[in-house]
Parts: structure tokens; C-alpha cells; sequence
């Protein structure tokens, strides 16, 4: 077949995925880049180019280094835990022990759910004085406490609630990472005596450094995509101290009709999201070659 | 075994059953919670009556029945869309070694990062001009291009052996029907795979349907849960439980009956 | 067979094209309008069912309501609705949206559309008060529909049970404090008093500044958060809770209050009057509602929706939702919704109906809000009123909590506040 016959052929196969990614992925991002640039159109004030008016007073606002710390308290709170307990979950249903199906699906089953709903149930149990949670402190004769309106325990008490919906999703993927690992090394690793401990940290861990990174980047991806329980639970108070940039974003654009700061905001979220990625890449891909 | 190792084992298969009793723990709770009246549930009357009224309650307070029907329409809009797009993108990238192949391949790995809630503000200025606001397909028309059904397909296209697309060409089959005579049937776990992963995150989403839909006609379970536990109106906790309970009841229980397809669907698609 | 399959052809055809030109003919004006809820019960279907007496005697109109959540919601829902291509052509709406609508040139005011002198008469035969958030420039943009005072819940046989008398309830701040110390239990299973801070902080700190003898802003340019009573009414505020422990310290979701209330967590409370039937049904203790105290007088702000017109409508549809909106907000039907809710009435006329005057002589607490109308005030509205107004909630969330003083948090929100409205001036 023609070389050119088959260059347009490939392009027209590939033209609606293009289409679409174009107009929902790049064309956006474009747009969105230069309305931060520009001031908001108002009955009262025409529009009129502002440069970058909308970061400075993005970096002079004290509400976007809330949202901007509370992500990153999210991300250091949700990743390495639910990473870890997922490892731990992995290793448990790799085994063939009873019950494993049930703990599988124990495991697993939080991360069926839609997240509002997990906020639903979730709110109950941290309701102040009624709430689940503190009916059980109670019982054991400590004090409750309210853990969404108090600013110091409202992100822990959201990073368990997070934590306890991702850690399922993760196991999986290291599951199918354990089960690429030759039942051979373990075999041979006893042979030498070696200790689990020493097994799992000198020989599964290190392989299954691709899978690490790949529940990284999605586990610090979705740390950022992640705000629907806000709506529920706490629209971000009390005074900002679960707020966090998409919901941020959100509110600017929706709430206050803000698109030239909402605008800022989301070129601001999506720098950090590809400079992160970008750096977890090169970082941890550098160290799974070497092996 | 040693006795020592024994009691290892038994400890962690202790261990095991207890952090799987936290996990399932709070799904347990809102499912006895919907099953009796809201001053039961909080005061923990284990042996208190069984009540279905928080169900018609929730039924009666907001359209479920509606909701669950435009969650089905719209998965049912969004899978089979983006496995036929991705599927033709994965040919073309396979197959055909097309100038700029590269570029435009790393360009579509940008969605796996930049997904359309990021951009919400932009894509739903761009839907109100194609005046789908408020529609099912254009709650769906962001997500139809899913750069990770491309790149998954792209990788199980790639593993087919030239000497099958070889051999059917020599039985005088085109370009088309090499991709599905010969592509799909032999990516089957792939398509499954990604479908259930497809499905459970779109049946979930929350924030783009939110801003899209307006009336009820549009309204998915997800979006028709959150405004209906919104924070103002104070819904009492059963009949919150039992609404939530209906909204996931679908997925979950498709999941709790397929449960080995959707792991081994998710681990296939890590493993990619 | 030929001849009967033509027959039956013949007949189709003759149905078809009656049934189109009697649809023609009877060419409904359709209506979409959203509405919000901000209290519990069962309201979405208390508007379906005067949305449906609607309908049935205007046979040539067809509504749609669609409920969209809380009050910000509904905002939100209304205006994307207006950029897309399926806009609503009427809306309930917060009262205090008032000046970001009409920035955005959304809605019309009803002196526009107004036609008869009776017409122009039932614009003024709503409450003063309730109007006041509706009317800016000189218009009326916003027609009272469920609208309400803040009120406070007492509970009989807490009270009873305290040693107090249940039937005076603490009319001063004085007062207040006195009895709602003696109410909080040392166990820490009953509290006296819960002041919400969650949702709507910013319409509970307006009633403690009215108390104080300020109101929130001046206009809808110019906020008066520095002002030493201002500032004054939120330490009481934070007192209640680190002073008098009469109150939990920290925030207060607005939810969850009702039933705090109802489970005897709190001997009082201070909330929405739209709560009444709901508190009313569910309450399995004898329970009071009253006027709240006075710091040097009394006062409330007035809270709720108004049913707006948008502009992007024809002559039709607002002849269509003026017809809707004088039939919901008609005395009979305001009653009614009264009664099923709690929210206010919103005429005098309402009151006067017999639904309305026999149900507030057997329950006494359903006229508690209108009277208190003689001490009630706007609510806070400004220019960009929806940031302004975070900022605000946000500092009284920051003072409740402790991590700012009353005094810091409100200069800072203060100058927030100027740098967004100077423009406006």
C-alpha cells in the first residue's frame, strides 16, 4: 500500500479521538491560560487585558495557601499510608488462606463506592456528640470531639476517611504486581533462611517498583481530583481548613462568577500536577532501570 | 511447620480478619442503619424493629428511580463510544506508521493527566456553545476520548503477531476488517477490562455531572445523592443511609456477583 | 382487506391532524423555574403539590420546579441554566441575590412587568420588611416566597426540669446566659444553648449585631464589619462558648442542629422558623419557640427566597410566571405553605385567612416570626455579595475557632470587603 494512502489512513482512524482530545484537553487548556489573562466581563465593567494581575493576586491571597497547604497535607496524609496499607493488603490476599475471597472483597468494596457516598456514611460517624465515633469514645469514657469543625482534626479525620477508600484500589494494582514476582525467589529466599522482613524489603519491594510508581502518580493525581465529599461534609470550612484547590476552583467560577481567577488557579493546578508527574517519572524511573 | 511460625500465622490471619472488619465496618453500619428508623440508628438498638419506611421515605423525597435510568443511560452512552474511538486511535498507532505518530501520541497521553474535571470551567463554556448543557451526551462528550483506553489498547494491539494480520491479508481482507476480524477478538480481556473500569468511574462521578446537569431528567444517582444529603436541610440519618444504599446498590451489586471479573479487570489494566 | 386497511388509514390521519391542531390550539406556555431548600421536611413535596393546584386551574401553562439544592445551588444551577440553551424563566432564589443578578442583567424588576393598578396594588401588599432585600434602585426585583426570621427553640420540659419557667423565655442577653447556664448539664448531655455556624453563619451574626443595635452593611457598597458593636456582638458570640460554656466551643454545624435539638442535646437553639413543622412533628417534648433576646433591643435579619423574572423571557412567559407567582404567594396559598413549613406568611392578608388564623391560635408559635418583623432587618447583601459574604463567614468561623481574635478577623474581612466593593462606588 501506498506510503500516503497509509499516512491518511492513520490520521483518519485517528481523527475523532483527536477531535475530542483536542477540544476537550488542549483547547481548553489553551483557553483557559488566556483567561486568566484578561479580567471578567460584567454588566457594570467591559473586560479588559489584566496580564498577570490574576497570579498576583492569586499569591497574595491568603485562601489559595490554605488550599494550596491542605492539598499537600492530603497528598503527605492519603499517598504513603494507603500505599502502605494496600502493600500490606496485597501481601494478605496473595496467600492462600481462608476466607481470602471475603477479605479480598472487604478490602476491596470502598472503592466500588462514589466518594459522596463514602462522605455520607463517613459524616455520620464523625457527627459531634451523636455521631458514631464519638458514642464509642464515649463508651470507653473519653471526651468526643467535633472532627469536621474543628480546623486541627477536620484534614486527619478526611485522610482516614480517603484512606480508607483508595487503599482497596491500590491493592489491586499490587496484586498483579506481587503476582509477576516468580514464586521461585521465595523459595529460593527461604532456602537461604532469610526473614520475611527481609524478603519483602530486599527483594518484592524493589520489584515492584514499577507498580509503586504507577499508584503514585495516580494516587497524587486523584489527591488533587478528589473534592466531591467537601460538598457534603464541609464546603471547605470551617474558615477554609479543608478547602482544597479544585473545589477552590469551583467555587470562584460558580459561586462568585470569577473566571479570570478561577482561570489563574487552574493553570496554577495543572503546572503542579505535570511538573509532579514529570518528577515522579524521571525520579522513579531512573530507579526501576537499574535493577 | 514450627510452632513459633504457627502462631505467626495465626496472628496475621487475625490481623487480616480485623482490618478487613474496620474496612467493612462503615458499609455494615449505613446498611443496618437503613433498615431501622433514624433514633434506632443512633442509639445503637441492635434488636429494634426492621423498617423499610427510610426507603420510601428516600424514594418518595427525590426521583431515584430517575436518577438510576440517566446513570445507566449515560455509562451506556460513554463505553461503548470510547471503545470504538480508542479502538480505531490504537489501530492507527499500531498499524499505520503515519507522519507525526509520536507527537500526537505523547499529546494524548496528556489527558492521562489533564482529565476534563480539571478543566471544568473551559469544557462547560465550550458544551453551553454546542448547547448540550444539561444533556446526558454532553455529560458523557468529555470523557469519550480516554487516552487510557488508547494507551491499554495500543499495548494489547501491539503484542498481536504480524503473521496473523499477514495471514488474513492474504485472504484478501482490507484494512477494516483486519481490525476486527483479527485485532478485537484477540484484545477481549482488554475490552473487558477496561469496561469495568470505565463503568465504575463514570457510574461514581461526581463533580462534572454536578455542573452539567441542571434538571432531574439529567440528574445521575451520584449528583441526585449529593444535593439530596445536602448539608442545609438536615436529612436524617437513616433515611440518608437508605438513600445511599439505593445509589450504590447497582454497581455494588454487580461487583459483589462479578467480583473475581472486576479485580482481575483492574489488575489487568495495572499490569498495563 | 384493502379497503378496510384504507378505512383505518383515513381514520389515523383525520386523528392525527385533529390532535395536532387542538395541541396548536392549546399552545401551553411552559414554565421552568428552580427552587431551593435550606430546612428539613418533606418540601419538595409541599411546592409540588401548589405547583400542581397551579396547573390544574391553568390548563394552558405547564411548570416545571425543579429543586437544586441549597440556596447557593440553586444560584448557581439558575444561572448556567441561563447560558445554556434550556433557560429557566423564573426562579426562587436567595433574597440577597439581588445585586449579583442584576449585575449580570438577569432578571427584570416586577415594575416592569406589571401592567393593572391591582397589579401595582399586590406589589405593596407584602410585608415592608420582607420587601426591603428585594428593592434596589428604586424597583422591586424579588417577590417574597418562603421567607423567614431567625427564632429560638426552647425545650418545655428542660426548662421545667431546670427549675425555670417555661413560659418566659430570656428576653435579654442577660437572660439568656442565666438561663442557658442553667440548663447545660456538668455530664455535658445537654447543652443550653447552639447558635449554628456552618451554612449561614453570616444571617445568625446579623441577628447579634442587630441586637447590638448594627446591621451588617450600610448599603450594597459599603460593609460596617469594624464597627466596636460589630465586633462586640461576635465576642459575645465566642463567649457564649469559652466564657459561659453554655455553648459547644468551636463550630456548629447547621444540619445536624435540629436534631441536636430534637435528641435533647440542646435545651435551646437558635434557627430558621422554617424548621417549625418539622420540629413540630418530630419533637417528643413539649417545646416553645420565641422572639430572640435583645442586647439593647431586639432583632432579627428577615432570610429566605423571592421568586425573581429573568430577562432573557417573552411577553408570554412573564405574563405565565406572574400568573405562577401571584397564585403561590396568594393568601390562601401562603398559608398553606405556612403551615406545612413554618416559613412565614408573606402578606398580612395571609394571615388573616382562616387556615392561617386557626392554626396560630392553636399553635402560637407559628406568629412568632411575624412578629418579630417589627425588630427585623435586611439581610446581609452587597455587590459580589457570594464572595463577600465567605470572607464574612470564614472570619466567623476563624473567631469561633480560636485561631483569630473577633477583633482581627473582622478588620481583616472588613478590608477585604472595601477592596471588593470600591469599585462599585
Amino acid at each position: 500500500m501506498k506510503d500516503s494512502t497509509r499516512n491518511f489512513q492513520g490520521w483518519l482512524l485517528f481523527a475523532p479521538a483527536a477531535i475530542l482530545l483536542l477540544a476537550f484537553t488542549h483547547y481548553p487548556t489553551i483557553t483557559t491560560f488566556i483567561h486568566s489573562l484578561y479580567t471578567n466581563k460584567s454588566f457594570i465593567r467591559p473586560r479588559r487585558f489584566s496580564g498577570i494581575e490574576s497570579y498576583e493576586s492569586m499569591f497574595s491571597d491568603p485562601v489559595f495557601f490554605k488550599v494550596f497547604v491542605n492539598n499537600m497535607w492530603l497528598a503527605l496524609g492519603t499517598i504513603p499510608t494507603s500505599i502502605g496499607i494496600a502493600i500490606i493488603m496485597a501481601l494478605i490476599v496473595n496467600k492462600a488462606i481462608p476466607g481470602r475471597g471475603f477479605l479480598r472483597m472487604a478490602y476491596f468494596t470502598p472503592t466500588m463506592l462514589p466518594m459522596i457516598a463514602v462522605a455520607n456514611i463517613w459524616l455520620f460517624f464523625y457527627a459531634p456528640d451523636i455521631g458514631l465515633i464519638d458514642k464509642v469514645l464515649e463508651i470507653f469514657g473519653f471526651e468526643g470531639n467535633n472532627w469536621l469543625g474543628n480546623p486541627s482534626t477536620v484534614l486527619p479525620s478526611i485522610i482516614v476517611m480517603t484512606v480508607w477508600k483508595e487503599a482497596g484500589f491500590f491493592m489491586v494494582f499490587y496484586l498483579a504486581g506481587l503476582q509477576t514476582i516468580s514464586p521461585e525467589l521465595e523459595e529460593a529466599s527461604k532456602l537461604e533462611g532469610s526473614s520475611r522482613w527481609n524478603y519483602f524489603w530486599r527483594i518484592q519491594f524493589p520489584l515492584l517498583l514499577p507498580t509503586t510508581l504507577f499508584v503514585l502518580i495516580n494516587a497524587f493525581l486523584n489527591s488533587f481530583k478528589l473534592v466531591d465529599h467537601l460538598f457534603v461534609l464541609t464546603k471547605g470550612g470551617p474558615d477554609n481548613a479543608s478547602n482544597l484547590i479544585l473545589y477552590y476552583i469551583y467555587e470562584t467560577a460558580f459561586s462568585f462568577l470569577d473566571i479570570s481567577y478561577a482561570s489563574a488557579l487552574t493553570i496554577f493546578l495543572l503546572t503542579l500536577l505535570a511538573l509532579t508527574a514529570l518528577a515522579q517519572f524521571f525520579f522513579l524511573d531512573r530507579r526501576t532501570h537499574y535493577r | 511447620m514450627t510452632y513459633r511460625n504457627r502462631i505467626q500465622t495465626s496472628v496475621e490471619l487475625i490481623g487480616a480478619y480485623i482490618l478487613a472488619g474496620f474496612w467493612i465496618l462503615p458499609l455494615l453500619y449505613a446498611f443496618w442503619a437503613a433498615f431501622h428508623s433514624s433514633s434506632d440508628a443512633m442509639h445503637f438498638d441492635i434488636f429494634s424493629p426492621l423498617t423499610l419506611d427510610n426507603f420510601r421515605e428516600a424514594w418518595s423525597q427525590a426521583p431515584f428511580a430517575r436518577f438510576s435510568l440517566n446513570t445507566f443511560l449515560l455509562v451506556s452512552f460513554i463505553l461503548p463510544a470510547q471503545l470504538l474511538i480508542s479502538t480505531l486511535a490504537a489501530y492507527a498507532f499500531v498499524r499505520f506508521k503515519f507522519t507525526g505518530a509520536n507527537v500526537a501520541f505523547a499529546l494524548v497521553l496528556v489527558q492521562l493527566m489533564i482529565t476534563p474535571e480539571i478543566l471544568i470551567v473551559q469544557n462547560y463554556v465550550t458544551l453551553s456553545k454546542l448547547n448540550l448543557v444539561d444533556t446526558i451526551s454532553g455529560m458523557g462528550l468529555p470523557y469519550i476520548a480516554s487516552a487510557f483506553c488508547i494507551f491499554l489498547l495500543r499495548q494489547a494491539f501491539k503484542s498481536i503477531p504480524k503473521e496473523l494480520e499477514d495471514a488474513a491479508e492474504l485472504e484478501g481482507c482490507g484494512t477494516m476488517s483486519i481490525l476486527w476480524k483479527v485485532y478485537v477478538p484477540l484484545a477481549t480481556p482488554t475490552y473487558i477490562a477496561f469496561s469495568l473500569v470505565s463503568v465504575s468511574h463514570h457510574w461514581n462521578n461526581f463533580l462534572w455531572p454536578l455542573i452539567i446537569s441542571n434538571s432531574v431528567e439529567t440528574r445521575p444517582l451520584t449528583v441526585g445523592l449529593g444535593i439530596f444529603a445536602a448539608p442545609e436541610s438536615g436529612v436524617e440519618w437513616s433515611i440518608l443511609s437508605a438513600a445511599t444504599l439505593m445509589s450504590v446498590a447497582p454497581l455494588l451489586i454487580a461487583f459483589l456477583i462479578f467480583q473475581k471479573q472486576f479485580v482481575q479487570s483492574f489488575m489487568q489494566a495495572g499490569i498495563k | 382487506m384493502k379497503k378496510m386497511f384504507t378505512k383505518i388509514s383515513y381514520c389515523l390521519t383525520v386523528a392525527l391532524g385533529i390532535s395536532m391542531i387542538s395541541s396548536a390550539a392549546i399552545a401551553k406556555t411552559e414554565l421552568t423555574m428552580y427552587y431551593p431548600i435550606a430546612v428539613g421536611g418533606k418540601l419538595t413535596q409541599a411546592v409540588d403539590s401548589i405547583v400542581a393546584d397551579f396547573m390544574s386551574e391553568n390548563p394552558d401553562i405547564e411548570v416545571n420546579a425543579i429543586y437544586a439544592g441549597n440556596y447557593d445551588d440553586t444560584r448557581i444551577k439558575a444561572l448556567a441554566a441561563l447560558e445554556s440553551g434550556k433557560p429557566a424563566q423564573l426562579s426562587v432564589m436567595f433574597s440577597i441575590d439581588v445585586h449579583e443578578l442584576r449585575e449580570l442583567d438577569a432578571i427584570v424588576p416586577f415594575d416592569d412587568v406589571v401592567s393593572t393598578s391591582e397589579e401595582k396594588a399586590w406589589l405593596n401588599s407584602f410585608y415592608p420588611s420582607l420587601m426591603e432585600n428585594g428593592i434596589a434602585a428604586g424597583k422591586t426585583w424579588g417577590i417574597p416566597f418562603q421567607r423567614s426570621t431567625i427564632v429560638m427553640y426552647y425545650n418545655k420540659d428542660a426548662y421545667r426540669e431546670a427549675g425555670l419557667d417555661p413560659e418566659t423565655p430570656p428576653a435579654t442577653w442577660g437572660g439568656l446566659i442565666a438561663a442557658a447556664k442553667a440548663l447545660t448539664k456538668d455530664d455535658g448531655s445537654q447543652w443550653g444553648l447552639m447558635i449554628p455556624s456552618t451554612g449561614y453563619p453570616y444571617w445568625m451574626f446579623g441577628a447579634l449585631a442587630m441586637q447590638n443595635g448594627q446591621t451588617l452593611m450600610t448599603s450594597g457598597d459599603k460593609t460596617n464589619f469594624d464597627h466596636p458593636d460589630v465586633v462586640a456582638a461576635l465576642e459575645l458570640w465566642k463567649a457564649f462558648g469559652s466564657e459561659h460554656k453554655i455553648m459547644p466551643e468551636g463550630t456548629i454545624e447547621w444540619g445536624t442542629l435540629r436534631q441536636n435539638f430534637l435528641e435533647g442535646k440542646t435545651a435551646m437553639m437558635w434557627h430558621s422558623t422554617g424548621n417549625l413543622t418539622t420540629v413540630k412533628k418530630n419533637a417528643n417534648f413539649d417545646f416553645g419557640v420565641a422572639m430572640l433576646p435583645a442586647g439593647k433591643r431586639r432583632g432579627t435579619p428577615t432570610g429566605g427566597g423571592n421568586f425573581y423574572i429573568f430577562k432573557d423571557t417573552s411577553a408570554e412567559e412573564r405574563e405565565a410566571s406572574m400568573k405562577l407567582i401571584k397564585f403561590m404567594t396568594a393568601p390562601e396559598n401562603s398559608a398553606k405553605w405556612s403551615v406545612a413549613t413554618g416559613y412565614m406568611g408573606v402578606s398580612p392578608d395571609a394571615y388573616k385567612t382562616d387556615t392561617l388564623s386557626s392554626y396560630v391560635k392553636e399553635f402560637p408559635p407559628a406568629a412568632v416570626a411575624r412578629d418579630q418583623l417589627a425588630y427585623a432587618t435586611a439581610e446581609f447583601s452587597t455587590y459580589q455579595t457570594s464572595r463577600v459574604k465567605k470572607g464574612l463567614n470564614d472570619a466567623i468561623q476563624a473567631a469561633l475557632v480560636g485561631s483569630k481574635t473577633p477583633k482581627e478577623a473582622l478588620s481583616e474581612v472588613q478590608a477585604a470587603a472595601e477592596r471588593i466593593l470600591k469599585p462599585y462606588r
